[in-house]
């Protein structure tokens, strides 16, 4: 069985910041499985502007971002493998893979990075009522067709969901010729930017009707028609404020799924809430020298934070290969919880021992909060008191714990993160 | 004099601005709650523009279509123009990122360039 | 040319009597107005094969479905077909109910079901530790099975095929006119259809819920089928084995109610709810639908893991006013032979009514058995079944089966260009998610869509701009960016 020191499966943006981190922390041996014809991963069809602020201090598009590691990876030498599907992946770290030239083979692995990204919810997932004809698609699907491929799925549009894919589509698509008449968004607030919601809607008169949902699909062959409805509190939806759209496709933005079967097949425990694994302050799963990173950890709203969490996964990857690959437990760990309005934090534990002098961690909120305060907790003592202007579940928000701090407190067992109205 | 009701791009707030302006005279921007605010929607009145991206038509290549994107913000008005230009364009593979495609687009001084490496079939 | 016997629709029935009639010396077809073969009421049902303890006794409904459960083991090896016996479950709530129990049991003794067994509340839970806790007792039968309907119908059509039947598809029976053979005096039939006229000495109608139409279109006894849909989900395979065997509430008048199962591919299904409705191309799910379905199954399975849902779809039984198949020749229009109001248990029955129409048609005719017929069938190869060393062999010689494409279902480019290629191969994304499953898994194509599209392109010679879903105006793309021509 060939071995190599890190496998990184995925060779999107995640995959890639991983690889090169680690190859400059000091570790050769590194391969990169990816399943496309090339390295990327999705930033290949998000063709527009937007990425690279923080990391770069310019903005790029997709594919220019994804290329300012590619070529570092072709730089440093760092091997790859395209149009290669991780099989599986066992707890002892072998990794199964498969092409066309190889064959199935096997890896042995000091330690792997998962870095597989995410998928996107489709429409059976939402039990949308209705005919099964052509012209449904998830935005992404339909996103790669008209980038990648240059092929239009339909010329009269309703959209389905506000991510950000959704409304990049609905600009894509009214720039190639499309008519988008609706995008209609299930909950009282969007989940994408607001920047794209005025640069894709509002430049071109795309109305977004909140709180709507499809409620049926017409078309026996191919989409005809859409009818979408208001929801109530409950999301249910409410008789007779039924409108009816002619078109030929509907698109679906209706969330992202960290795409975790490898993970789970594995045994890697995975959180409920984010659907990605449960990792401690070094971005180690529950089993040791299994790290992830990006969106296979938890949805990202910018990639210029995926790529910083990877680079963190692929330094501390290294690193657990530099000290033999030896579980380095031991030492106390500290919960993280999150509650009140703050859905998760990524890292779930802390091993102060373990941790660099700031560590960030990342969470979510489950609703719009104006004027709020994110509070940390040191078991009941309130340490952190920062107020936010607002803060929306589209959005990533951050805190920073210094080592300095938790060090002060011995018996320290929970780290609660809260939002609270003052 | 003409009023406008613009939302605020800066933050996640999406601040609900309303200006009254008369050609390139801003007479007073009110609803934003910081400074962001009033620069973007003085700008948006004004001088409204935007970057675009999009795809070119690929000879020879090994994919038949690659990404571009104006280097530059051009006028919000000129976006469908642009689109046109951009519709029209044949590059020749290989292209390299940074490659012009379109030299001056729309009569402007931002050229349309390659966002995406394409090699030779 | 005028054939022997002419079969309208390519439907798990109408597949069923090809493969049958294959066997004779006979210039068969099959018209199919959809583009695939199990486009209709063969590709949307709850996949079971049923024990027969339901049917009435002495009807053909109770007879045939039997029969066809007894057929379905062989058949399954002969033709490759994914089939399970894994038991089904009726399962009483009530305490009051439980004579119906009895009576099912009776019901199936009379049916001459096998191994029939009635269940106290702990055998129940034993066997079956998510059954509800109101669970008093429940019917068991051993003989009842999961099968991959798709499979049965596409492996009984392709085995009908090699064996000489012609299959037509697109091809939509417009009229049927009654003549006679000139030279033999004998009564044949003119069928006029959008791609021509066809002669035949015999027709066989296997039109699923339009079986009445062209019934009445020759007869003046007439029938009604009414389109009863059904709606489904199916959920993840994550949850596939929340229960092991298939569930049935206790049947009333409307059928048997909504069932929880496992599927042959171990996901786990959940329906159909029963709905009479007009239009015999209906199959659309409903909001209300799917609530009314969610909320029976939570009444015989606790802790239904209903979010883990994949997909939700409706079928439309073809539920002829009688509740009993019509299976022979026309009084008043002879050589029109009918195999109408074929619903549950249909799926189960049509090997046997395949091969009582076979016989029916030999001793009619005076057929003669070829002696070359074929009568085993080999499926699209499954790599997930291979050893790893196997494998590689294969990929060594087939590079294709080296590179997934559905990566929810881990399926093949090998896989999908058999499919394509192989006797009534898939023409469409819906032809090779029937055949290989590329598309059925968790993300429903959105990650293998266009890639099958790229294949299918590449294998048919297909334009992109052409390639449909399922068949007709199902067009995936409408054409190329940039005004460029397809």
């Amino acid at each position: 069985m060939t071995s190599y020191d890190i496998v990184i499966v995925g060779g999107g943006p995640a995959g890639l910041a991983a690889a090169v981190s680690a190859k400059k922390a000091g570790t050769d041996s590194i391969l990169i499985i990816e399943r496309d014809k090339e390295l990327g991963g999705i930033l290949n069809q998000c063709i527009h502007n937007g990425f690279g602020l923080h990391t770069f201090k310019e903005e790029l598009t997709g594919p220019e971002y994804a290329y300012r590691f590619i070529q570092q990876v072709y730089d440093l030498g760092i091997e790859y493998k395209l149009d290669t599907m991780v099989m599986d992946i066992s707890t002892e770290k072998v990794v199964t893979a498969m092409n066309r030239t190889d064959g199935m083979f096997q890896i042995k692995a000091g330690a792997v990075i998962l870095a597989m990204g995410c998928r996107e919810r489709p429409r059976g997932a939402l039990n949308i009522p209705g005919y099964r004809p052509a012209g449904i698609y998830s935005a992404g699907t339909a996103q790669r067709l008209v980038n990648m491929e240059g092929y239009m799925p339909g010329r009269e549009v309703v959209i389905l969901g506000s991510g950000d894919i959704g409304l990049i589509m609905a600009r894509r698509m009214t720039f190639e010729g499309a008519i988008v008449k609706v995008v209609a968004e299930l909950m009282p607030f969007s989940g994408g930017l607001k920047r794209n919601i005025v640069q894709c809607l509002d430049d071109y008169g795309i109305p977004l009707k909140l709180s709507h949902t499809v409620v049926d699909i017409e078309g026996k062959e191919r989409v005809s028609a859409v009818t979408i409805a208001e929801v109530g509190p409950d999301m249910k939806p409410i008789p007779g404020t039924e409108e009816r759209y002619t078109c030929d496709t509907l698109l679906l933005s209706t969330g992202l799924i960290p795409e975790n079967e490898l993970s789970r097949n594995a045994g890697v425990s995975i959180n409920p809430v984010t659907n990605g694994p449960v990792v401690n302050e070094i971005l180690e799963t529950s089993i040791p020298g299994v790290f992830a990173c990006g969106n296979v950890l938890h949805v990202h709203d910018l990639v210029d934070y995926v790529s910083e969490e990877a680079t963190r996964a692929g330094e501390n990857a290294a690193k657990y290969v530099q000290n033999g690959c030896k579980d380095q437990d031991g030492g106390k760990i500290i919960q993280l919880k999150a509650t009140d309005g703050a859905r998760y934090t990524v890292p779930c534990t802390i091993n102060p021992e373990r941790m660099d002098d700031l560590l960030t961690v990342r969470f979510r909120v489950g609703a719009v909060f104006k004027d709020s305060y994110v509070s940390v907790y040191f078991d009941d003592e309130r340490v952190m008191h920062k107020k936010k202007r607002i803060m929306a579940p589209g959005e990533m928000e951050q805190v920073i714990l210094q080592k300095k701090k938790i060090d002060e407190k011995p018996d320290l067992k929970t780290i609660t993160i809260k939002i609270e109205a003052e | 004099m003409e009023k406008r009701n613009l939302t605020c791009i800066g933050c996640p707030m999406g601040c609900q601005i309303t200006v009254e302006f008369e050609g390139e005279e801003v007479f007073s921007v009110t609803g934003n709650t910081c400074a962001i605010g009033d620069k973007y929607a003085r700008q948006e009145v004004t001088h409204p523009e935007r970057t675009v991206t999009s795809t070119v038509v690929v000879v020879g290549g090994a994919k038949e279509r690659t990404s571009v994107k104006t280097n530059a913000n051009i006028p919000k008005d000129k976006i469908f123009q642009c689109m046109e230009e951009i519709n029209q364009v044949r590059a020749q593979a290989p292209l390299k990122i940074g490659d012009v495609v379109i030299k001056g687009v729309c009569g402007t001084d931002v050229d349309v360039v390659v966002t995406k490496n394409c090699e030779i079939a | 040319m005028l054939y022997d016997v002419i079969i309208i629709g390519a439907g798990v029935t109408g597949s069923a009597v090809a493969r049958e009639l294959s066997r004779y010396k006979l210039n068969v077809c099959v018209l199919e107005k959809e583009e695939d073969v199990c486009c209709g009421t063969s590709k949307a049902n709850s996949a079971i094969v049923h024990a027969g303890f339901d049917a009435a006794p002495g009807s053909l409904m109770a007879r045939f479905n039997v029969r066809g459960n007894e057929m379905m083991g062989d058949l399954a090896k002969d033709l490759d077909i994914p089939f399970k016996r894994n038991g089904a479950m009726v399962v009483c709530i009530h305490e009051s109910e439980k004579d119906g129990l009895q009576d099912l049991y009776d019901r199936g003794i009379a049916n001459g079901v096998k191994e029939l067994k009635i269940l106290n509340r702990e055998e129940c839970l034993e066997m079956e530790p998510n059954l509800s806790d109101k669970v008093v007792a429940a019917l068991y039968a051993p003989t009842s099975g999961i099968i991959c309907p798709f499979m049965l119908n596409i492996a009984m059509a392709e085995n009908a095929n090699v064996n000489g039947v012609d299959f037509f598809f697109n091809t939509k029976v417009e009229k049927l006119t009654p003549d006679t053979c000139k030279k033999c005096g004998q009564p044949i039939w003119k069928i006029r259809t959008n791609n021509g006229e066809y002669k035949t000495r015999y027709v066989i109608n296997a039109a699923g819920v339009y079986a009445d139409y062209f019934h009445n279109m020759v007869s003046e006894k007439k029938i009604h089928i009414t389109p009863r849909r059904g709606d489904y989900c199916l959920l993840d395979k994550t949850v596939g084995n929340h229960v092991s065997h298939t569930i049935f509430p206790q049947p009333t008048k409307l059928g048997k109610g909504v069932l929880v199962s496992p599927t042959i591919h171990g996901n786990l299904i959940v329906g159909p709810t029963a709905v009479d409705i007009e239009n015999k191309e209906g199959n659309n799910t409903t909001a209300a639908g799917i609530a009314d379905l969610i909320a029976k199954a939570g009444d015989h399975v606790r802790n239904l893991p209903i979010r883990q849902v994949i997909t939700s779809f409706a079928g439309l039984r073809a539920h002829e006013d009688g509740h009993e198949f019509i299976l022979g020749e026309v009084e008043d229009a002879p050589h029109f032979i009918d195999c109408a109001g074929i619903e549950s248990p249909g799926l189960t029955s049509s090997p046997a009514i395949g091969e009582y129409i076979g016989q029916m048609m030999k001793e009619k005719m005076g057929l003669e058995e070829k002696e070359d017929w074929i009568g085993t069938r080999k499926g699209i190869l499954n790599p997930a079944d291979l050893s790893i060393e196997e494998r590689n062999e294969l990929i060594k010689k087939n590079p294709a089966y080296g590179r997934i494409i559905c990566r929810c279902e881990s399926v093949t480019e090998g896989e999908i260009i058999d499919a394509i290629h192989r006797p009534l191969g898939a023409r469409s994304l819906d032809g090779v998610k029937r055949r290989t499953r590329a598309g059925m898994g968790r993300c429903q194509a959105g990650f293998c869509s266009p890639r099958t599209m790229e294949i299918i392109n590449r294998e048919l010679g297909l334009p992109f701009t052409e390639i449909t879903k399922s068949g007709g105006d199902s067009k995936l793309v409408i054409e190329r960016t940039k005004g460029v021509e397809a």
